[in-house]
């Protein structure tokens, strides 16, 4: 039935707007496809998010495009979010998404798993957390930890740009030391929390540090996170996504401040424990990735 | 400035504030009376049937195939619009649309308002609008406009709506097409 909720009845083709007519039969689900999903696909097929309400430039949108490229079966999963740039994309999804209070998603996220595993026991369900630093390192930090102590088979994805952006620019636990924005003058007093090495020492299987400058890189650090959360346990990846208005950044200057980071806070790091390692390595001779 | 509907400068638009609750089982509500089904019925084919730009607007419970009852009852609409001379506009959805809906050809529970002023519609049919977008945008059309609504739902019904008739499952729309050709005789439109 997953996919049934997107096939138009004849009766009403010719009155449904051309995009949903495309969804239906330009999309990439993964019940049609005889190879995994990818940002390969993205030129010429439908994409999940067509229009989205951020600043012209933002990398957060960019990063959201290649994750939802790389879900390895769209038409099964569940997104919660929480309040945040994210949530302005989120209701422009044509996947179900669920939008939590703030810092309570992966909480949400927990229940959302463990009642679909429940309901549909002979269909994978993929649970997505996406959220931003606040969310997810600062006010929710509680909330992310503890589902990963419970071992939750869920996916936690952080779009870090390392402020709160869209109330005004006040600092985070990811923001980095010394950092001035508009609300917090003086500047971070400590160290950028390292919420990838946290994910580590709370037990995820699969803990990534990366920047979006490279699309491919996060659609196959997304599907590797999905595939081991199904299987294993809870999975982390940490996105940079930088605000470019509030480092004072132009439109065009997202991609370059991304590339910069790569060398810098957002250093490339993974950690993938002996379990997930093995199952990866059964996956890709299975063709799953 | 467009038209506006029972609930206009009213801070509460909401039919329950006026005292006007869902009908009882078997029973229908036009306006805030509780009547039998089939009287309901013949009210809403004649409303349909004598008012201006009378239009559905089904919901994504009946656009998208994903179950018998679905199929069933998109057949049964389109025949429906047929027998009542009505257009149909889809809810495809219920994202908010960015940055504007085309309000000619779709209409959107955030702002369905926009549909109803565009198209100068003045009676409408909403079908297989989940529950809580259905309140939604029937508050909004009861206040922001002066289109005849009426909720065809298939569980308890709709007090926002001007006519409300419950439980209609796909036998209850063929009892529904049956009377309005009866209505349409015997108005001779």
């Amino acid at each position: 039935m997953a996919l049934d909720i997107y096939k138009i009845n004849p009766e009403f083709r010719d009155i449904m707007p051309q995009e949903i007519i495309d969804l239906e039969e330009k999309a990439t689900w993964s019940a049609k496809m005889d190879t995994p999903r990818g940002i390969k696909e993205l030129p010429d097929t439908k994409e999940l998010l067509e229009e989205h309400s951020l600043c012209a430039g933002c990398p957060e949108a960019a990063a959201l495009r290649y994750v939802l490229s790389a879900l390895p079966k769209p038409e099964d999963t569940i997104i919660v979010n929480s309040t945040g740039c994210t949530s302005l994309m989120f209701p422009h999804i044509a996947l179900h998404t669920v939008h939590s209070l703030f810092g309570n998603q992966n909480a949400v996220a927990s229940g959302i798993k463990r009642v679909l595993d429940w309901r549909f026991p002979d269909i994978e369900k993929d649970v997505v957390v996406l959220a931003g630093d606040g969310a997810t390192v600062d006010i929710g930090l509680d909330y992310t930890l503890q589902s990963f102590f419970r071992q939750e088979n869920i996916t936690t994805i952080c779009f870090d740009n390392e402020v709160y952006a869209n109330t005004g620019g006040q600092e985070s636990g990811a923001t980095a030391k010394g950092q001035v924005f508009k609300m917090a003058p003086l500047g971070k007093k400590f160290e950028k929390v390292p919420m990838w090495e946290l994910a580590t020492t709370s037990g995820c299987h699969y803990s990534v540090n990366m920047t979006a400058s490279a699309p491919k890189a996060v659609a196959k650090a997304v599907r590797e996170a999905i595939l081991v959360a199904r299987e294993i346990g809870p999975t982390f990846l940490n996105i940079y996504t930088p605000c470019i208005l509030e480092i004072g950044l132009s439109a065009n200057e997202g991609l370059g401040e991304m590339k910069d980071q790569d060398k810098g806070r957002f250093a490339s790091y993974k950690h993938v424990s002996p379990e997930a390692e093995e199952f990866l390595k059964k996956c890709k001779e299975e063709g799953r990735i | 400035m467009a038209n506006q509907g029972p609930a206009y400068y009213s801070p509460y638009p909401a039919a329950t504030y006026e005292g006007v609750i869902t009908p009882p089982e078997g029973k229908a509500l036009l306006l805030e009376d509780v009547v039998d089904e089939e009287t309901a019925m013949r009210e809403i084919a004649k409303q349909m049937l004598t008012k201006e730009n009378a239009t559905i607007f089904p919901g994504p419970q009946v656009l998208y195939a994903w179950s018998d009852e679905a199929k069933r009852k998109a057949t049964l609409i389109k025949e429906m619009a047929e027998v009542l001379n009505a257009n149909m506009i889809p809810m495809y959805d219920y994202r908010p649309k960015y940055p504007k809906i085309d309000a000619e050809i779709e209409i959107n529970p955030n702002h369905p308002n926009l549909t109803i002023w565009e198209n100068k519609i003045k009676a409408a049919i909403f079908i297989g609008v989940h529950c809580h977008y259905a309140n939604v945008a029937l508050k909004i059309v009861r206040a922001e406009t002066d289109c005849y609504t009426i909720a065809m739902c298939a569980l308890s019904g709709h007090e926002d709506a001007m006519a409300t008739i419950r439980d209609q499952h796909a036998s209850d729309l063929e009892k529904f097409i049956k009377i309005a050709k009866e209505v349409k005789s015997e108005l001779g439109v």
